[in-house]
């Protein structure tokens, strides 16, 4: 058994998991419509691969670009591209932007795809190559493409592959359900991983209340007889299930201050993510579905669903009974970290790992924000060991270097500083919106120095010119000079 | 003693010499320093022809540190910082603080004169004699002075809109806290 470490603070949520996970994973019925939206990160955007008019078929790629940071799109079932036009997208600032959108035809054709049997036989390359055309990022919400995640570069040295599952915030339970009712293709999947990254350690690190996926873990790693496996149950405090905070549990390092985790040894990744990954190697299948959790009070029946991507949520809580008279909000992601959304024709994405269909009873809506009363209990609780306190002056103050002197940029957005706040301050929001003046900045000053190399130039240029016409100005003088000398001379000699 | 004295003095006067040889700082570097807070739009709105110039009379006392439109307050503010000074509102002689805009040619109007190629500042603007010109909109600093030398004034300013990649979080409102 492991010995575990603790991270700095953290929180005891009431976790209102049992709200969905109690039901058994359902697959859900494929929709009318499907949307894919084409930004996939900030500043990646894939390109359309189809046209309006044209038939696809679930698994076909429709949209992709060679931006190393993007993952081709695959259509999760069969139909006709109905659109390809600016929709609400699932983005905090509630805007339209590209996306394709399918009109399904309920055949659900699908695109003949072969895995392979044996992955022991493939080489890591070619196994990374099979998870990048998947269209497989991270299932844990940031959605990083997982094809450069397992290829670290030469320099880092690997000895840990770390299954991330155990699922902190509260009401979601999408991976809990995954590893109750497919534990073998998360382990598989970790088999696979292990074997494209030649290393020999894997430990699953899961919750401790989820008692039902520990067991059925447990059954399956006997099964398979692997002992590079170990199942590790972590104690429940939010946000064990930060990557940086899980690797400090489970092996007592600390990732560096801007670093990744591949700096010391360790690879993080999500259950969901290592069972995409069984997929795509063994069963040649590309991510078009995962597990979404649908939860909250303001849905008739919450419970966990494979849900094709691209799914309207309208669709997706018309099959778990509608909504209840007293849903308040709809959230994608947890309470603590999601996001609301502004209308619930937006579709899902490969990182939406739950949706919230929030009662006041579930989240806080509108508390008061008093003044800061200095209490420090945001430190204590904060899992990154940062000063809230100081990063909420100076980012409140707009004092962008000072806010970066505090490691504004470490702060995870957990929001445990803002839940023990008894003044209730929106601490993440003053958080975030630091960090997005600090982004817009650094972009502001790299189109400076653009501009001011291109002013240097062209005056470089203007001059060169100048000097150009000069001399060729002096040429013509003193070729005038000549022919008048010459003829003076001339006319010297008739006279 | 009185020896001992005068050498000290001749190797310290060496040591000097060399210093003030090798060590020497090449240009002002408050001048940089001014520079690198200034938008490098290069319109010329402070009076002087760029920000370099700009910076420079900054330095030399000649220039105030409000005549930037387009560095907004908050390049006051730095410039304020960084020079010791009380930070000022802006002086509306030199210009009003504007949204960020790009030039914008309408094509079918444009005629080939290459007037406004001329006037950029930045060689943002693209064509040749008697063909139709175009902004490279990435490169194009918002400066305005292709605006004005456009003889069938086909030159418009588009301020730049707000989209998912170049939105930021708001901060929160400040009724309460």
């Amino acid at each position: 058994m492991l010995n575990l470490a603790r991270f700095h603070g953290g929180l005891h949520l009431p976790n209102n998991k049992e709200l969905s996970n109690q039901a058994p994973l359902r697959q859900a019925s494929i929709p009318k419509k499907l949307v894919y939206p084409l930004m996939q990160r900030p500043g990646v955007t894939v390109d359309p691969k189809v046209q309006v008019g044209e038939r696809v078929l679930r698994g076909q790629v429709i949209a992709h670009s060679d931006h190393p940071l993007a993952t081709p799109v695959h259509a999760a079932s069969s139909g006709v591209i109905e659109a390809i036009e600016e929709r609400l997208i699932p983005h905090p600032s509630g805007m339209a932007d590209v996306c394709i959108v399918i009109a399904t035809d309920g055949l659900d054709e699908s695109l003949v795809t072969q895995g392979v049997a044996d992955f022991s036989s493939q080489d890591p390359a070619s196994i990374r190559t099979a998870i990048k055309n998947a269209g497989i990022v991270g299932l844990g919400g940031a959605a990083f493409p997982t094809a450069i995640k397992l290829n670290p570069g030469p320099q880092r040295k690997l000895d840990t592959l770390l299954l991330n599952g155990a699922e902190c915030e509260p009401y979601i339970t999408c991976d809990d359900c995954l590893m109750q009712n497919q534990p073998e293709s998360v382990l598989v999947g970790a088999q696979i991983l292990l074997h494209s990254l030649h290393i020999e350690r894997c430990i699953v690190a899961i919750e401790d209340h989820m008692k039902r996926a520990y067991a059925r873990l447990t059954q399956a790693v006997a099964a398979l007889n692997d002992p590079r496996i170990i199942i590790v149950q972590v104690p429940a405090i939010y946000p064990t299930g930060g990557e940086k905070q899980l690797i400090k549990v489970v092996t007592g390092k600390e990732t560096p201050s801007g670093g990744i985790p591949a700096d010391i040894g360790v690879l993080c990744v999500n259950v969901g993510t290592a069972s995409a990954v069984y997929d795509a190697v063994c069963k040649g299948k590309p991510l078009t579905e995962r597990v979404i959790t649908v939860t909250g009070r303001g849905v008739k029946e919450p419970q966990n669903r494979y849900v094709r991507i691209g799914t309207p949520i309208s669709e997706l809580i018309e099959q778990c009974g509608g909504y209840t008279e007293h849903v308040e909000r709809l959230i994608m992601g947890g309470p603590m970290m999601g996001f609301a959304l502004p209308d619930d024709e937006i579709a899902v994405v490969k990182a939406t790992n739950c949706i919230l269909a929030g009662t006041a009873a579930d989240i806080n809506i509108g508390k008061q924000a008093m003044p800061c009363i200095r209490c420090g209990d945001c430190a204590k609780a904060c899992p990154v060991d940062l000063l809230p306190q100081q990063l909420y002056w100076h980012s409140r103050a707009g004092n962008l270097d000072k806010c970066k002197e505090f490691s504004l940029f470490d702060c995870i957005e957990c929001g445990c500083c803002e839940v023990v706040c008894p003044s209730h301050i929106p601490l993440v929001q003053y958080y975030r919106s630091a960090k997005s003046k600090v982004i817009a900045k650094a972009k502001e000053a790299e189109k400076a120095a653009v501009a001011k190399r291109r002013h240097d130039m062209h005056l470089e240029r203007k001059a060169k010119e100048q000097a150009e016409k000069a001399e060729r100005a002096r040429l013509k003088k003193e070729a005038l000079a000549k022919v008048k000398q010459a003829n003076a001379e001339k006319e010297g000699v008739t006279q | 003693m009185i020896l001992i004295i005068c050498a000290t003095f001749a190797v310290f006067g060496v040591v000097l010499g060399f210093s003030a040889v090798y060590f020497k700082v090449q240009g002002n570097p408050i001048v940089d320093k001014i520079e690198a807070i200034l938008p490098q739009t290069q319109c010329g709105q402070c009076s002087y022809p760029g920000c370099r110039p700009y910076a420079e009379a900054i330095a030399s006392g000649e220039a105030d540190i409000n005549q930037c439109p387009p560095g907004g307050q908050d390049g006051i503010n730095a410039l304020a910082d960084l020079l010791g000074l009380e930070a000022k509102p802006l002086n509306d002689e030199f210009g009003a603080v504007k949204p960020k805009s790009v030039a914008v040619i309408i094509e079918e109007d444009c005629i080939g004169c290459t007037k406004c190629i001329q006037a950029c500042p930045v060689d943002a603007i693209l064509g040749s004699a008697k063909m139709m010109h175009t902004v490279i909109a990435n490169e194009c600093t918002g400066c305005e002075l292709c605006v004005a030398p456009c003889p069938v004034d086909c030159i418009v300013m588009e301020p730049i809109e707000q989209t998912i990649s170049t939105w930021q979080w708001p901060e929160p409102e400040r009724k309460y806290a």
